[in-house]
Order: C-alpha cells, then sequence, then structure tokens
C-alpha cells in the first residue's frame, strides 16, 4: 500500500463526499417541499407527495439509478453520470427525509401556530419561520443519521460510471492485488467521514438546543 | 352610544353535533376591561378563540369596531365569507395572549416579539427590534430581551407573549386564562401589567378564573354557562346578593383568596 494508491482512495473520497453533501442538501430542500405540501391540506398535493415518498422509499436505490441514468437518454435528455448520481441520491434522500420530517411536523405544538395565524403570518409564513424551524430541531439527529446511510449508498453511484471511493478501491485492488490493505483503507476513511459527520450533528445538534426549549 | 369595541350578535358556535356556544349576545365597551367567567367547559375559550377567528362561529356575526369578522350576515340569516384580505385587515385589530403562552422557543424574547413587525408589517430589523424594546420594557423585561423563552419563568414568558401582542398595536385585548398555567407566585406579576394596560386604557377581553381580579380591575362581567351567557354587567350587579344559583354554585368552586370579600 503506497502513498501514492492511498492518494487515489483520497481523491475517490472527495467525490464520494462532495455528491453526497450536494444530493442531502438538495434532498432536504425537496423534502421541505414534500412537508410543506403534506401539511397543506389539499389533496392535488397531499396525493403526489404521498406518491413520491412511497416510491423512492419503495424501490432500491441501485435501480433508481440505473432507472435515471438508463430512462433520461430515452427520453432525449443526455446526462452525465455525475448528474444522474446526484439525481437519484437526492430524490431518494428527499423522500426519507421528509418521512424523518413527519413525525416532526406533527409535534409542532398547535398554539405556535395559532400564535403566528393571530400575528397575521400568512401560511407560507408561518411554515418558514415556525413550523419547518422547530420541526427540524425535533428531528436532527435522524437528519444526521440519514446523512450517513446517503454517504454509505453513495457507493451504489459507480453503477453511472462514478469512481467514488469504493469502485475506486474494487480497481486499485484488483490491479494491485492487494485487496486487504486496499479494503481496509477504504473502511477506514469512510469511517472517519462518518465520524465526524456525527460529531459535527452532535455539536450542531446541541446548539440547537441551547436555542429552545 | 358609541359603537362597541367589539358588539357579538347571536353567536352560535358548534363542533359537529355539539352546540358550544348558543345566541351569545354581548357588547364589549371600548377602553374598559370585561372579563367572561364561567365554569370549565362553559365555552369560554371557544368564545374568545371567536373573537380572534381562530374558530370560525357556525352563525352569527361579530363586529369589531363596527366592521365585521369574517363573516356579514344580513337580516334574513344569509351568510358570507369576507374576502381575505378584509379579514386579515379586521383580525389586525385585536392581540391574543394565550394560556399556554405559545411562545416560538427557537427566538429569544426579542425575537419573538419583533417576529411579526419584520415579517407581516414589513418594519425594518433595526425599527422592528426598538419597537420591540419598548414593549419588553413596559412588561418589566428590557433585562431579558436575548433570553430563550426556556431560560425565562412562566411569569416571565406570559409578560415576552403579552409584549408580543402589543408591538402589533392592537385595539383589542384578547387573554385566555392567562395566569392559570403559572405557580400562585407567578400570577401576580402576569396580572400587574394587565392592570398597567387597563389602566392605559386599553380594551380588555379576559377569560380568568380569578374572580379577585375580575371582581377588582373588570368594568363588564359576563357569565357563562353551558354556551349560554346567563348575564352581563358591572361587577357590582353580578356579585350582589342574591345571585343565581348557577353562579352561587361557580363562586363556592372557583372563590380565591381575592373574592372572599365578596362571600
Ligand atoms: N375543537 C373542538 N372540537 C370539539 N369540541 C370542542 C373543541 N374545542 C372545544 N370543544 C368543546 O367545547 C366546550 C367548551 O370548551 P371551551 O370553550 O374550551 O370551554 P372553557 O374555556 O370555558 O373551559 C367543551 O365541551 C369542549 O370539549
Ligand atoms: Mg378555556
Amino acid at each position: 500500500m503506497t502513498p501514492k494508491l492511498f492518494t487515489l482512495l483520497l481523491e475517490a473520497a472527495l467525490s464520494t463526499l462532495g455528491i453526497s453533501l450536494v444530493s442531502i442538501a438538495i434532498g432536504f430542500v425537496i423534502a421541505m417541499l414534500l412537508s410543506a405540501a403534506l401539511l397543506s391540506g389539499k389533496s392535488i398535493y397531499i396525493l403526489p407527495a404521498r406518491l413520491f415518498i412511497s416510491f423512492f422509499r419503495g424501490v432500491p436505490l441501485l435501480v433508481q439509478l440505473l432507472l435515471i441514468y438508463t430512462l433520461l437518454p430515452v427520453i432525449g435528455i443526455n446526462v452525465p453520470g455525475i448528474v444522474a448520481a446526484i439525481v437519484g441520491l437526492s430524490l431518494c434522500t428527499a423522500a426519507y427525509q421528509a418521512e424523518n420530517l413527519r413525525g416532526g411536523f406533527a409535534s409542532v405544538p398547535p398554539g405556535l401556530i395559532e400564535a403566528a395565524d393571530v400575528a397575521g403570518f400568512t401560511g407560507a409564513q408561518t411554515f418558514i419561520r415556525i413550523r419547518a424551524p422547530i420541526a427540524l430541531r425535533l428531528t436532527f439527529p435522524a437528519l444526521v443519521n440519514e446523512a450517513i446511510m446517503i454517504l454509505k449508498s453513495s457507493s451504489l453511484v459507480s453503477v453511472v460510471g462514478i469512481i467514488e471511493i469504493t469502485k475506486m478501491a474494487q480497481d486499485l485492488a484488483s490491479s494491485t492485488y492487494q485487496p486487504i490493505p486496499i479494503f481496509a483503507s477504504a473502511a477506514l476513511i469512510y469511517f472517519v467521514i462518518n465520524s465526524a459527520i456525527a460529531l459535527l450533528g452532535r455539536y450542531a445538534e446541541r446548539s440547537l438546543k441551547g436555542a429552545s426549549a | 352610544m358609541s359603537v362597541p369595541a367589539i358588539a357579538i350578535r347571536k353567536l352560535v358556535k358548534r363542533f359537529g353535533e355539539t352546540t358550544v356556544l348558543q345566541d351569545i349576545d354581548l357588547e364589549i365597551p371600548e377602553g374598559k376591561v370585561s372579563c367572561l367567567i364561567g365554569p370549565s367547559g362553559s365555552g369560554k375559550s371557544t368564545l374568545l378563540r371567536c373573537l380572534a377567528f381562530l374558530e370560525e362561529a357556525t352563525s352569527g356575526m361579530i363586529t369589531i369596531n363596527g366592521e365585521a369578522l369574517g363573516f356579514f350576515e344580513d337580516a334574513n340569516g344569509r351568510r358570507e365569507r369576507l374576502p381575505a384580505n378584509q379579514i386579515r385587515a379586521v383580525r389586525t385589530k385585536t392581540g391574543m395572549v394565550f394560556q399556554q403562552f405559545n411562545l416560538w422557543p427557537h427566538m429569544t424574547a426579542l425575537g419573538n416579539v419583533s417576529e411579526a413587525l419584520k415579517l407581516v408589517r414589513k418594519v425594518p430589523k433595526a425599527e422592528a427590534e426598538e419597537r420591540a424594546m419598548v414593549q419588553l420594557r413596559k412588561v418589566g423585561l428590557e433585562n431579558r430581551a436575548g433570553h430563550y423563552p426556556s431560560q425565562l419563568s412562566g411569569g416571565q414568558q406570559q409578560r415576552v407573549a403579552i409584549a408580543r401582542a402589543l408591538a402589533l398595536e392592537p385595539k383589542i385585548m384578547l387573554f385566555d386564562e392567562p395566569t392559570s398555567a403559572l405557580d400562585p407566585e407567578l400570577t401576580g406579576e402576569v396580572l400587574n401589567v394587565m392592570r398597567d394596560l387597563a389602566s392605559e386604557g386599553m380594551t380588555m377581553v379576559v377569560v380568568t378564573h380569578e374572580i379577585g381580579f375580575a371582581a377588582s380591575v373588570g368594568q363588564q362581567i359576563s357569565f357563562l354557562d353551558h354556551g349560554r351567557l346567563l348575564f352581563s354587567g358591572p361587577p357590582a350587579e353580578i356579585f350582589a346578593k342574591p345571585r343565581h344559583p348557577r353562579l352561587e354554585q361557580f363562586l363556592d368552586t372557583y372563590l380565591d383568596r381575592g373574592a372572599s370579600m365578596l362571600a
């Protein structure tokens, strides 16, 4: 296991990290939109949101990625692998994040929403300033968990041609005949990244707690 | 006679099959403190929530400073929902204080008081915070501006909630049992803030179990029982003997130190 090989793995780790973080962020925005739809009380928003969530939670991520990668060109949209990877991961994590947030939104005391209502907030203002921040605080640990899950699941994006840690490790293992040190290094890199996310998450959670009940 | 601050005409509120308010007719005089008393479950909160338009009445009409709230009902009982912007405009005349304070836990006291000014009234941040500080000073909490609700006592939280409502400069303040979630030793600071407000001539509608407060500060007392307004009048009249048996029974249950003088 030379430093050269380890550097290659680290470079691949940047792909993993970049794709995962971008997907989690995009997925978060979509999850909030899904939550708003679920809370709208209007079935034209609620039903599609429910369908979206069931679909992306019910179909394996691997199948989703392959579907996006092969389906989009057929309908005339040619996407690079990286876009397919980010779209696939984002939609998948959006469904899981929306499901996590659902419990948080349900736990926002109705009185806090009434207080916004009598103060003249519109529904959208109440969602953005009251409901969403409180639901996020209540479900923050689950969100950190989801970030870690996505980072691990991102190994699947190799099927759309992305060289991330796992794929790089496989390639290096077969070209160098040193599978054990290479896979051990890959495991170590995943472990370090995810420990850092867990630690940052706990730190963020504590500072959020300090700022609320 | 001038227009009453609030006029309630033949108000009915049902939840499904249950009638919670039955033919309520009541006028809330301007610049005075009106107290709403009655046993638990008699419909006091529901009536107040109708005035804040948190509940929509089933029939009947409410006017605030002569303007219809939510619905317009003509002499034939034909009812029409008013446009949203009109509802919004009439609602800005009232401010509401809840039993459970309902402060937003992720905002400081200053944030709670300034939020609607910034968001709804589009007041620039610096000015909104300045105006919020004026209200916090008024309730004696300027030195708690940076505290989160979880860092405040119940009495302080309720005073912040009062400041939050006052910041929007309502004409009428609605209070739903503002002290009943508080430890007894903390009710005084909230009642004092309310007394100050009353002495400034704020129109107030107060649902309360504090019979002492109602008797000393209230200028109109209304007694609600099983969704009906049994009577309404100045405290001297309401508490004068002989009393209606339902009121006598109610006073026996809720009599506190302040009301012992009435017994
Ligand atoms: N949202 C609701 N749905 C059904 N019943 C309700 C609702 N809110 C209040 N009620 C009923 O209306 C009655 C009056 O309640 P409320 O106005 O809270 O009384 P009070 O404030 O005088 O204690 C009670 O019987 C209560 O159970
Ligand atoms: Mg009540």
